[in-house]
């Protein structure tokens, strides 16, 4: 075992810290700060700054160091908040998180930005409690001890301290463990004794503090004691009380700008560090540890693999049991036994997939964030709401979502919501609202980001569309309108901001969105606002899916495209230039694609009057399909193809049906390319596979 | 990894004798390296694929893994290929992937040593002296030993998408 085994645990524990700190940042009154919050961003501070000192992340720890003596100003109301000062801390909590990064890829971290973080941070100690500095009755930085100016434990000072640990009733094998742990932390001078008591000397600059935090991945906090010895004569038994947090201040300082230099100070004597704090520490920790755990997502995925296969068995079995048909009647046992497996396989199935799921919080929580900084560079007052917080989502697609949502927020923010003067002249409140909801609908999640901002200008998109040379008339829905947006390369923006309007990216969105499986949908009214709408299905392990029949062969069309199904009569069937066939719906022309045709289905119905249309939407466009017959809706669990084969145009995945054989989840846009692709080839291609993937390349 | 492992540990014991299965395609004896096999089992329920070179017989179920499935006797152009109880597919493991493959019949694992496997002679346009790893003789019977790794993973197989970003 190594100290490195640990590492994770502590990047994600810092994670989690840096991201409750800029949620208590953000939250912050500055007027009237919440003494709670104040502590609960310096204990964050603090317990990542121990983290970092144990590992050796010498970075961090520093920066860390700085920003909490600055917090502990602050929360003994030493330091008057201000809006700039939180942003400041902010931009510390950033620069930590990058540092974090930095250390979690191996990585040094960025002096650059060390530097000057640590500059800025010291420029507003200087500034703001540049008297109180100097002050005598000052105290250590240290946690919910404030009295006790003696404890020079937390200071992570450099300290050439020489410190004895007792481990009791440690075993062997344990011990071995420990002795090199603490071999990472300082030089052993000295070490004897036995199983019931164990004594190290340590000589070294940490603090027992972090010497404890170390240990207790190994043994109970009761088992160590950790005290100071005088190695050389010692100078000072009982120091200055005054003394000491000059020190302290002089030595923060110097961390800046002479890291090792250690304050011309002796050893002080120090008592044991009280023991119920970390005890304390120790029962809470055990406490959440049981209410959750951190499971690797690969683990998850192989038992939600394992529960897909178990219902897939079960059908079978069901299959089986109902084709016996009249000898399984009478066994009254078995038909129970298979309804009860049925049952419960399914309820599993359900248990399993909600591991993966999380609360749109872990998304929503980023845009408090967001939105401020964007607003502040923007001069716009913004409201920021979010509604259904906890509203579940499979990890993967929350993962995805992040971004296309941090830009749907942008725009709004950047091109929907007005300048304050201009809202107030139109009579709006001078404070923008942005609302980011999430609920369930259906089978799937919707997801808005709503603003009362100006709305989209119908005109104004069309003009623009003709600029851009795109096909555009003035009969299109206001639908079809807004859907321009998400075209490559289109922005209305007057000028190219900092935030917004280069017309990269609303097609990246939207791209992003239809690979999850969903799409994007906008209501606008000019002047009074837009409303965003993504659909997204709840997994992408399953799937809605529509299951057709063509010749002998099962497919599978996923359920979010399907539109309708009608029987198509000849006078509907229009024939175009070549052999291309469009059918009339409703006074639409949707160009016709034959699976049987684009898929070589043998023994398929080739007079498309007897076979069925099912009308499907892909990437904004309708298609007329044919096949030959209607199986069900089912819900099918998504298999790649590409682990094993290559990708396959026309199909978007394979999953396995009830009796255990694959079928293919077509792709409808890759269909249709490929319908295209086969007719340019005239059909005598001899071998179509390898001639698509020529035909298709520059798309 | 475990298959890396075995690989070298069984080099280092028997540095040279290797193992092989042996399949019959028609009259021909073929042989692939045994620690590539992951398993072998009958020929059931393909799914077609669209689209594909026609010795790609399509896509199986094998325990919840989707499996490709090809023809070695159509890719060696066969006169006869048949599907019937006999028809056998032997799942191998090549670069990280499933594949099956369908020949005539497996007969048995043979252990050559080095004076017995011969180089290849230059062949013909079917099967490429590039995947050869060797001809095999066995008192009068003559192997040809195949480079399975090499024939999957090669351009015409189309099992593998030629670029990676697509």
């Amino acid at each position: 075992m190594d100290i490195a085994d640990f590492f994770d645990t502590f990047f994600e524990e810092a994670e989690e810290l840096l991201a409750d700190m800029e949620q208590h940042l953000l939250e912050l009154d500055v007027d009237d700060p919440d003494s709670e919050q104040l502590n609960a961003i310096f204990r964050a501070a603090h317990s990542i700054k121990g983290g970092a000192g144990t590992f050796g992340f010498s970075v961090l720890q520093k920066t860390t160091h700085i920003f909490e003596n600055l917090l502990d100003h602050a929360r003994k109301g030493e330091l008057t908040l201000r809006a700039d000062l939180v942003d400041t801390f902010l931009e510390a909590k950033d620069i930590m998180h990058e540092q974090l990064n930095a250390y979690r890829s191996d990585e040094e971290p960025n002096q650059e930005a060390y530097e000057r973080i640590c500059q800025t941070l010291q420029q507003i100690a200087l500034e703001e409690i540049g008297q109180t500095l100097e002050a005598p009755v000052t105290p250590a930085p240290v946690v919910e001890q404030p009295a006790t100016v003696t404890d020079n434990g937390e200071t992570p000072a450099a300290d050439e301290a020489h410190l004895l640990v007792t481990l009791l009733n440690v075993g062997e094998k344990d011990r071995t463990l420990l002795v090199e742990e603490l071999e990472q932390l300082g030089d052993i001078q000295s070490q004897s004794g036995d199983e019931k008591c164990y004594e190290v000397i340590l000589k070294g600059s940490v603090s027992a503090d972090d010497i404890e935090a170390v240990m207790c991945f190994i043994i109970e906090p009761e088992q160590i004691n950790i005290s100071e010895v005088a190695a050389k004569a010692p100078v000072e038994k009982a120091p200055n009380p005054a003394a000491a947090p000059t020190a302290d201040s002089v030595a923060c300082e110097a961390d800046v700008a002479t890291v090792t230099t250690p304050p011309p100070q002796g050893e002080k004597n120090t008592p044991v560090p009280a023991k119920e704090k970390p005890a304390r520490a120790a029962s809470k920790k055990a406490a959440s540890e049981s209410s959750s755990i951190r499971v690797s997502v690969d683990k998850v995925d192989q038992i939600i693999n394992l529960v897909g296969e178990l219902i897939i068995t079960q059908s079978m079995l069901d299959q089986t049991v109902s084709d016996l048909g009249d000898q399984s009647v009478g066994n009254s046992s078995l038909q129970n036994g298979m309804s009860l497996l049925q049952r419960n396989a399914r309820d599993l199935q359900e248990a399993v997939m909600s591991i993966r799921m999380i609360p749109m919080e872990f998304v929503f929580s980023r845009f408090p964030r967001v939105v401020r900084d964007t607003a502040g560079k923007l001069g716009k007052e913004i409201e920021l709401i979010t509604e259904g917080k906890s509203t579940e989502l499979d990890k993967s697609l929350v993962e995805r979502i992040t971004d296309p949502l941090t830009h749907l927020v942008r725009n709004s923010l950047d091109h929907g919501i007005e300048m304050p003067d201009e809202r107030e002249a139109l009579g709006k409140p001078r404070m923008g609202k942005l609302v980011l909801s999430a609920r369930h609908q259906g089978g799937n999640i919707l997801i808005e980001v709503r603003d009362d901002g100006a709305g989209m200008d119908r005109e104004r998109l069309l003009a623009k569309a003709r600029e851009n040379g795109l096909n555009v008339s003035d009969t299109m829905s206001d639908e079809d309108v807004y859907q321009l947006i998400f075209a490559p390369g289109f922005s209305t923006a007057k000028e190219v901001t900092d935030v917004s309007g280069r017309g990269v990216g609303m097609d990246v969105v939207k791209r992003n969105i239809q690979g999850m499986g969903g799409r994007v949908e906008i209501q606008s009214k000019k002047g009074e606002g837009t409303n965003t709408r993504i659909v997204l299905p709840l997994t992408l392990a399953i799937l809605d899916g529509m299951s057709i029949k063509v010749g002998s062969e099962t497919f599978i069309l996923p359920l979010s495209t399907v539109l309708e199904s009608l029987q198509p009569t000849k006078d509907d069937m229009y024939a175009m230039a070549g052999d291309d066939v469009v059918l009339k719906v409703r006074d639409e022309y949707l160009p016709v694609i034959a699976i049987h045709e684009v898929l070589d289905v043998e023994n398929a119905i080739t007079d498309p009057t007897k076979s069925i249309a099912v009308i499907v939407q892909g990437e904004g466009r309708r298609y007329a399909m044919l096949v030959d017959e209607l199986i069900g809706q089912q819900q099918v669990v998504v298999k790649n193809l590409e682990d094993n084969y290559r990708k396959v145009p026309g199909v978007s995945a394979a999953t396995i049906l009830g009796d255990g054989s694959v079928a293919l989840i077509l792709d409808i846009t890759g269909l249709h390319r490929l319908s295209r692709a086969k007719k340019e080839a005239g059909k005598v291609v001899s071998n179509p596979h390898l001639s698509y993937y020529k035909e298709a390349e520059p798309s | 990894m475990s298959q890396a492992t075995n690989e070298s540990v069984l080099a280092a014991a028997e540095a040279e004798n290797r193992e092989f299965l042996v399949f019959s395609l028609g009259d021909e004896e073929y042989a692939i390296d045994i620690l590539k096999v992951q398993e072998i089992r009958g020929y059931e329920n393909v799914t077609r694929i669209a689209n594909a070179p026609d010795f790609i017989k399509g896509v199986t179920n094998l325990r919840g893994v989707i499996v490709p499935i090809v023809d070695l006797r159509i890719k060696f152009h066969l006169e006869t290929v048949e599907y019937g109880g006999q028809t056998v597919v032997i799942v191998v493991n090549v670069a990280d992937r499933i594949v099956g493959i369908v020949v005539d019949g497996v007969s048995d694992v043979m252990t050559l040593i080095p004076e017995q496997i011969k180089p290849a002679p230059e062949f013909g346009v079917t099967l490429s002296s590039d995947f050869l790893s060797g001809l095999g003789s066995l008192d009068d019977r003559m192997l040809v030993l195949v480079d399975i790794d090499k024939l999957l993973t090669s351009e015409e197989m189309a099992l593998v998408d030629s670029t990676s970003n697509r």
